[in-house]
């Protein structure tokens, strides 16, 4: 927070931790405007040319990403190509100034974050993704802070796939290790039982075998008939398990195709998967 | 029996008003700790939220007083103590929504809000004088002492008499009391866990579908809660001075920073160091060295470290030792 227009968000240069925590969050969401509308038929998830950004210059151009039921869709591309903007977009934290999202049959283009959680979306963010000094047990709790019903089958459920979570149940967050971090953040997001989960880059920093091991646990949700859609950095591994896979660029889609196909494909074997 | 009397001499000087004053300032540096882990920044009004707090409390006191409603053995303030929290919740929340709502939709850097938390010091300060006056005043009724110093005499045959007041007992269960109520609500209720998540992790918090207008609202109020209980029983202890409270800001961002900023836990473990050192270094161990010290090696002068004046330098040598070696504080708060 240092350059800003904003003469209340200078801080003047204050570094003193005793009278000042920083850390605060930066996040602005926009409020619902409308509510859902029914629009049957198409993809489980489809987000249509969605084009804008944070406010300055555009991000998205013209971006459409979609979803069948129980199928993985995974979106790779280089550094800044829109990835995490585009899946910020999916989830209602941007103000898009076209395209539409549609989800289950119902158009929530008009839907705050909140209001789509409670539609079933889920969604862990790129960093930042879990309460650090929580133990995983409330991390979860809070996961399904929306809820109002009993969550503890859910619960258990979470605990099944990510046993090591349900030995760590104690421990704070903060002090578990990279993936298990990662899982805890997943099964955060999927507390509230949503039907399309959305996942930026949950293998950024793991190891390649925890990385397998996450790849497993996410086909393993996609069979219970959780839609992923989720961004990836190992584009090559993440491309193997895809049914859908999205090559973007400069906030446009380059390439669409099954993941099979992209792998194949010479064209993006050569710019995107180091040949 | 110059053992007992020494042992007895020191819970008399030294234990029961160090510990009655480490309760009272746990209780204010919890306060501040929590304001600071949520709020994100350092409340430099919370002096003078306990002496406006404090100073409705003396009011409804008196009123109660004059309608001849007592508390038995207890002071009558205590019976006031709700009243006094709900007026002075009533006015910060007023407070927020007034001013620093403002600077939180700005999205303001809490440097700003540090600023403006001075601001809303001097205003509250000069309300405190004009409502209830700069005097000193004294508004503890009820029984005086649990022990007395010279029943206990008589009773133990001991040259030291040991008087332990009812005001220093009050504070030390109202203060066990309050903190394990808020422990309880902080670890087990939803409203406690959904403050914690927005204290780690805002944005996730906003995502997950916490209100942060709510978490501020409690958060006031909680605050508001803890330094009036604090601010009353700091007077009942000794008595209100409008002018005294500002000054305990100075231990009580001591204890807070000591134990580790943002620790609820360590906020009580800073607010008994400080009470501890302060009156630790202050006292005149003359006596209790009389007592122990075969009579060859019995010391001339007072033993007094310090003079009392210096009480608020140990805050600061403590916090600047406790720093050097431990910069997140004692219990792992944020690094300063
Ligand atoms: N909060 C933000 N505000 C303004 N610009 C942003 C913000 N986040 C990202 N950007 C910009 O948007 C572009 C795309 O970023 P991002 O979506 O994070 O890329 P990726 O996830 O593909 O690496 C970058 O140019 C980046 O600078
Ligand atoms: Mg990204």
């Amino acid at each position: 927070m240092s350059k800003t227009s904003n003469p209340y968000q200078d801080d003047r240069g204050n570094k003193d931790r005793s009278i000042t925590k920083d850390g605060g969050g930066g996040l602005e969401l926009p409020k619902s405007t409308g509510k859902a509308r029914p629009a049957p038929g198409g993809p489980f998830l489809a987000a249509e040319n969605m084009t804008g950004g944070y406010g300055g210059a555009d991000i998205l151009h013209d971006c459409t990403l979609t979803v069948e039921k129980g199928q993985i869709a995974v979106i790779v591309g280089p550094n800044g190509a829109g990835k995490s903007t585009a899946m910020k977009a999916v989830f209602g934290m941007l103000n898009l100034r076209a395209g539409q999202v549609r989800l289950d049959g119902e158009d929530i283009s008009g839907l705050s974050p909140q209001d789509r959680v409670a539609r079933g979306m889920g969604f862990v963010p790129q960093v930042n993704n879990v309460f650090p000094s929580m133990s995983v047990e409330e991390n979860l709790e809070m996961g399904a802070f929306l809820r109002r019903d009993d969550f503890r089958r859910t619960m258990e459920q979470v605990y099944d796939l990510f046993p090591i979570l349900k030995d760590k149940r104690r421990q704070a967050a903060g002090e578990l290790s990279g993936g298990q971090r990662q899982q805890v953040a997943v099964g955060r997001a999927l507390m509230t039982q949503p039907k399309l989960l959305m996942l930026d880059e949950p293998t950024a920093g793991v190891s390649p075998i925890v990385m397998d091991e996450l790849f497993d646990r996410i086909i393993e949700v996609a069979r219970t008939g959780i839609s992923i859609l989720m961004v990836e950095q190992n584009a090559r591994q993440a491309l193997e398990i895809a049914d859908r896979g999205y090559v973007l660029v400069q906030g446009a889609n380059r390439y669409t195709d099954t993941g099979e196909a992209l792998l194949a494909n010479p064209d993006v074997r050569r710019t995107f998967l180091g040949g | 029996m110059d053992f007992l009397n020494a042992i007895v001499a020191l819970l008399n000087f030294v234990i029961i008003p160090a510990t009655a004053y480490g309760a009272q300032l746990a209780l204010g540096a919890l306060g501040v700790t929590l304001i600071y882990g949520i709020l994100r920044f350092s409340n430099f009004a919370h002096g003078d939220t306990m002496a406006f707090g404090t100073g409705m409390v003396i009011l409804v006191t008196w009123l109660f007083q004059s309608w001849g409603l007592h508390f038995g053995p207890l002071p009558t303030a205590l019976l006031a103590l709700p009243f006094g929290i709900a007026i002075t919740a009533a006015l910060v929340l007023a407070t927020d929504k007034a001013v620093y709502r403002f600077y939180r939709r700005q999205k303001a850097a809490p440097v700003i809000l540090v600023i403006v938390s001075m601001g809303v010091m001097f205003v509250m300060n000069g309300v405190t004088r004009f409502v209830i006056g700069v005097d000193e005043i004294r508004f503890d009724d009820g029984a005086r002492f649990l022990i007395n110093a010279g029943d206990f005499k008589k009773a133990t045959g001991l040259a030291e008499g040991l008087a332990f007041r009812s005001s220093q007992a009050l504070t030390i269960v109202t203060a066990v009391v309050v903190v394990a109520a808020l422990f309880w609500f902080l670890n087990r209720t939803r409203t406690g866990k959904s403050m914690r998540a927005y204290s780690d992790n805002e944005d996730l918090a906003l995502l997950s579908g916490i209100n942060p207008e709510r978490v501020v609202t409690v958060t006031w109020i909680i605050a508001s809660g803890l330094a009036v209980i604090a601010g009353t029983l700091y007077g009942l202890d000794k008595s209100f001075k409008a002018f005294n409270y500002f000054q305990l800001l100075l231990p009580i961002f001591a204890s807070a920073i000591v134990g580790g900023l943002g620790s609820p836990l360590g906020a009580i473990a800073g607010g008994f160091l400080i009470a501890f050192s302060e009156v630790g270094f202050t006292y005149a161990w003359k006596k209790v060295a009389t007592y122990v010290l075969p009579e060859s090696l019995a010391p001339d002068g007072l033993v007094q470290l310090l003079s009392t004046d210096y009480k608020f330098a140990v805050s600061f040598a403590i916090l600047i030792v406790v720093l050097l070696f431990k910069p997140t504080g004692l219990f792992k708060g944020k690094s300063v």
